[in-house]
């Protein structure tokens, strides 16, 4: 293990830019398992899915991957809104979620996996745009462009989904109907439909978070698969449903995974998120700003 | 004479609000007690307190001057509590006999009387009978009514052979002869020798029944005595017509 | 019926299955029918856990391939006879399958899937950089061309794995049946009725893990001979997790039953589709079945059967409640 003052610092540097990203994949989570209580396994599969959609465009258009995937919000919003529909009448409705719901989540979620590799092969697949590539040394850091940006728009992300959550009717109608659903029907506000819009926004975070996943680095179908644990670890750690927690319980995982990979070895590095997982249900499955 | 059932300063906190605030109760053996109070007083945060269901953060619970904080509720029902619970929770994959069966199985051969599965099965069908369900014993739990549901809920309770029974809101709902019905029962089940907590709202039942009255308001209690003196008390008269 | 009765007509099958097999004339469906036979011991396992106590394990992969490396680790000390190597696949993953139960159990349902994903995850990070047992480069476990009095050695590995089937299925059956099964079975309606019952929940809920893990590990420690060269990857491949799931919720997850039809039938739809279309295809169909199945006939198999026979439908058993009562915990948390 070489110590040098130097890599120590670009590790932590890079791991809170990547632990901005890891916020934006997760904050659909947060939407929907840390608000809503539907453990959609699901949710990397439906970035991956933007991720090579944004590919697609990209490699025919020469489209920006971030422009595609603001463009496709809809689609993947009508998407969420179609899957929770299913979803609330085969399971919500019966009391079924625990097994059943569960087990519908996982087959979406490789169902989407094999799709994409029946469709698209095994094969590494990257964008191609002016900020990738280029790297900003302010200092004696080195940042790729092609981190920063994603990192950049992923806190705008994250504000703008915050400023909805607090500001906006319906944001505080998803904000009420996760703790009390009757007191929205007595206003005449049917809880189904709020859901049905959360989890429509929830799967259109995807859209942008495929985007960003794509220019950071090449994607292939099983990648999602390594975020399922990031995104359940960011999401319990950062107190199931606070944005603000998710952001600073991504940005410490990131900080952690880019120490491991740097001293350690990048083989060790799935153990690190799956690891806090673990430790943060045994020891406190409130996370850091409980609720 | 030790007391059955001593709760001793117990608070319970969710968050930033308050529950329970501090609650001391005293139960000797073949009591009647009925803890009566307005919706959102504790009663229920009490009752899960005392069975374990929730853990309380301060004071202390004791059953038969063993103390209880800690233990699980399994391990409370094995020592002789059962309660009811105020949305009845049947087994729904499982028949009514089997229902009753697992008290059985599960809490009374744990105290060492294990017994072979034929008596089991008589002991589940005789109580049936009781609650006057033994026609329905092999259906299922969605094939019940309401009212049959709450008194198969009493049932799973009285098949664990309790010492203290706690049953809260057993009526919420029931036609007059409905309460009288479970009255009776839970009248016979005193005689027997079971103490008897009743948390409920239909008052002229709680009155009839009980020979101490307890009054929550707010996670405090606020009243502790003779029923006819109780219900005459200014501060619960307050509580419950004021607001 | 006994458990003994039934365990020598199943001997008895699955001996006329082993004949029939013998007089294809073609060891290749020998190959095939071990892997149907290894998802049936995967299918009851992961269903005494799933089926009867409501608890979804993600993990069935974590502790196939533990039983597979502890094989493969046991081999590179000192080569053991197969029943041996089985035993000590059992042991250490019902070990690892009680530590799990310990760390997780406390949670709610769908923290315990995630935690059991997470826990499959970090055993492959370490067995990946284990060396001792080849790590990510993988292991050569050469296996003997010929075993008396069998011929191929493939026989011997097919008569194991009947045996361990034969075993899993009566185990099944026998808790179903025993004052356990009737615990589990509160476990998977109300737990916190179970517990006011006098249910011991987190008791319950070890022993289901324990035995669930150490029959997958049971499944797992043939495997480096059947394959002969074992990696990580194929050892906790996605298709043992998938299927091991699949199984039982297509056959139906409330008796031993489903997890056998659940095997058989799909495990044979599998083998047919690997040699006929691809494997990827193969496991597209299973995301497919999956899907409808838990959407459309949530009972399974068996459930389709007994509202045709019945006449009536038949409304889903087994209901699990995510929340605590009205004042309770949020999900996750520790009451």
């Amino acid at each position: 293990m070489i110590f040098s003052f130097d890599l120590l610092i670009n590790a932590v540097v890079s791991g809170i830019l990547i632990g901005a990203f890891y916020a934006a994949v997760t904050a659909g989570m947060s939407l929907s398992f840390g608000i809503l209580d539907i453990v959609n396994i699901a949710h990397p599969a439906f970035i991956i899915l933007g991720s090579y959609i944004a590919y697609i465009v990209n490699v025919t258009f020469g489209l920006d991957p971030i422009i595609t995937s603001i463009i496709v919000l809809p689609a993947f919003y009508a998407l969420g809104a179609g899957i929770y529909q299913v979803y609330y009448v085969s399971f919500e409705k019966r009391g079924q979620e625990s097994l059943r719901g569960l087990a519908f989540f996982f087959g979406l979620l490789f169902i989407t996996e094999v799709t994409l590799v029946l469709y698209f092969g095994v094969d590494y697949r990257y964008v191609d745009a002016p900020y990738i590539g280029p790297t900003w040394h302010p200092g004696d850091l080195d940042i790729p462009l092609r981190i920063l940006v994603p990192c950049l728009v992923s806190l705008l992300l994250i504000a703008v989904l915050q400023l909805i959550l607090s500001r906006s009717f319906i944001g505080r109608a998803i904000m009420a109907v996760a703790q009390d659903q009757l007191a929205l029907r007595l206003l005449a506000v049917d809880p189904i439909r709020i859901k049905r819009i959360a989890f429509g926004i929830s799967i259109a975070t995807a859209s942008l978070a495929g985007a960003f996943l794509i220019i950071i680095q090449p994607v292939e179908p099983s990648v999602g698969r390594e975020y399922i644990g990031r995104v359940f670890a960011i999401c319990v750690l950062g107190g199931m449903g606070s944005l603000p927690g998710t952001v600073i319980a991504a940005m410490l995982i990131g900080v952690v995974e880019s120490l491991t990979a740097t001293f350690y070895g990048p083989s060790w590095a799935p153990a690190v998120s799956f690891g806090f997982l673990l430790l943060t249900l045994a020891v406190r499955p409130a996370g850091l700003l409980g609720r | 004479m030790t007391a059955l059932l001593a709760v001793d300063n117990l608070s319970k906190r969710f968050g930033g609000f308050v529950a329970l605030d501090g609650i001391s109760l005293s139960v000797r053996a073949g009591e009647r007690i009925g803890l009566i109070g307005p919706n959102g007083s504790g009663k229920s945060t009490l009752v899960n307190c005392i069975c374990g269901t929730l853990q309380n953060e301060a004071g202390s619970v004791r059953f038969e001057g063993h103390l209880l904080d800690g233990s699980t509720a399994h391990q409370r029902t094995r020592r002789g509590l059962a309660r009811t619970f105020q949305l009845p929770r049947p087994f729904a994959s499982l028949n009514l006999v089997d229902n009753l069966r697992i008290p059985l199985l599960y809490a009374v051969a744990a105290r060492g009387a294990r017994r072979a599965v034929p008596d089991i099965e008589a002991r589940c069908i005789a109580l049936l009978r009781e609650v006057d369900l033994d026609g329905k014993a092999r259906r299922l739990p969605r094939e019940l009514t309401q009212v049959e549901m709450r008194k198969l809920e009493l049932a799973r309770a009285m098949a664990a052979e309790p010492k203290l029974l706690i049953a809260d809101e057993s009526m919420a709902g029931l036609t007059h002869s409905e309460v009288e019905e479970i009255l009776a029962l839970l009248e016979r089940l005193n005689a027997q020798g079971v103490t008897v907590i009743l948390i409920e709202h239909i008052m002229r039942a709680v009155m009839s029944f009980s020979q101490r009255l307890v009054v929550l308001v707010s996670g405090r209690k606020i009243a502790d005595g003779e029923p006819n003196t109780v219900v005459r008390d200014p501060d619960v008269e307050r509580a419950y017509l004021g607001q | 019926m006994r458990s003994d009765l039934f365990a020598v007509l199943c001997v008895v099958v699955g001996g006329a299955v082993f004949a029939a097999v013998l007089a294809l004339g073609n060891d290749y469906y020998f190959f095939a029918g071990y892997v149907v036979l290894q998802y049936v011991v995967l299918s009851t396992a992961w269903n005494i856990l799933g089926g009867y106590c409501g608890y979804v394990n993600f993990g069935s992969a974590a502790f196939f391939a533990l039983g597979a490396y502890a094989t493969v680790a046991m081999h590179r000390l000192d080569p053991m006879p197969i029943p041996v190597v089985v035993i000590l696949g059992g042991v250490v993953s019902g070990v690892v399958g009680f530590g799990m139960g310990y760390l997780t159990l406390r949670l709610r349902g769908a923290f315990f899937a995630i935690a059991t994903l997470a826990l499959a995850v970090v055993l492959q990070t370490l067995i990946v950089n284990w060396g001792y047992v080849g790590g990510s480069r993988g292991a050569y476990v050469v296996r003997p061309e010929t075993i008396a009095p069998f011929g191929s050695y493939i026989r011997y590995l097919f008569l194991i794995m009947m045996l361990l089937a034969v075993g899993a299925v009566t185990a099944a059956r026998a808790v179903e049946r025993s004052r356990l099964g009737y615990g589990f079975a509160t476990i998977r309606d109300d737990e916190l009725a179970a517990e006011a019952s006098g249910v011991p929940t987190l008791r319950l809920k070890l022993i289901a893990t324990t035995i669930s893990g150490a029959l997958m590990g049971m499944a797992g420690a043939p495997f480096p001979y059947y394959i002969g060269f074992l990696q990580p990857s194929s050892a906790f491949g996605l298709d043992y997790t998938v299927n091991s799931i699949a199984m039982p919720l297509i056959g139906g997850t409330t008796s031993w039953v489903g997890p056998l039809i659940g095997a058989v039938l799909l495990g044979s739809l599998q083998q047919v589709a690997t040699v006929t279309i691809s494997s990827a295809v193969n496991l597209l169909i299973v995301g497919f079945l999956l899907v409808g199945f838990v959407i459309v006939a949530p009972n399974g198999i068996i459930g389709l059967a007994r509202t045709y026979i019945q006449h009536r439908p038949v409304e889903e058993l087994g209901r699990r409640r995510l929340d605590v009562d009205a004042h309770g915990s949020a999900p996750g948390s520790t009451s």
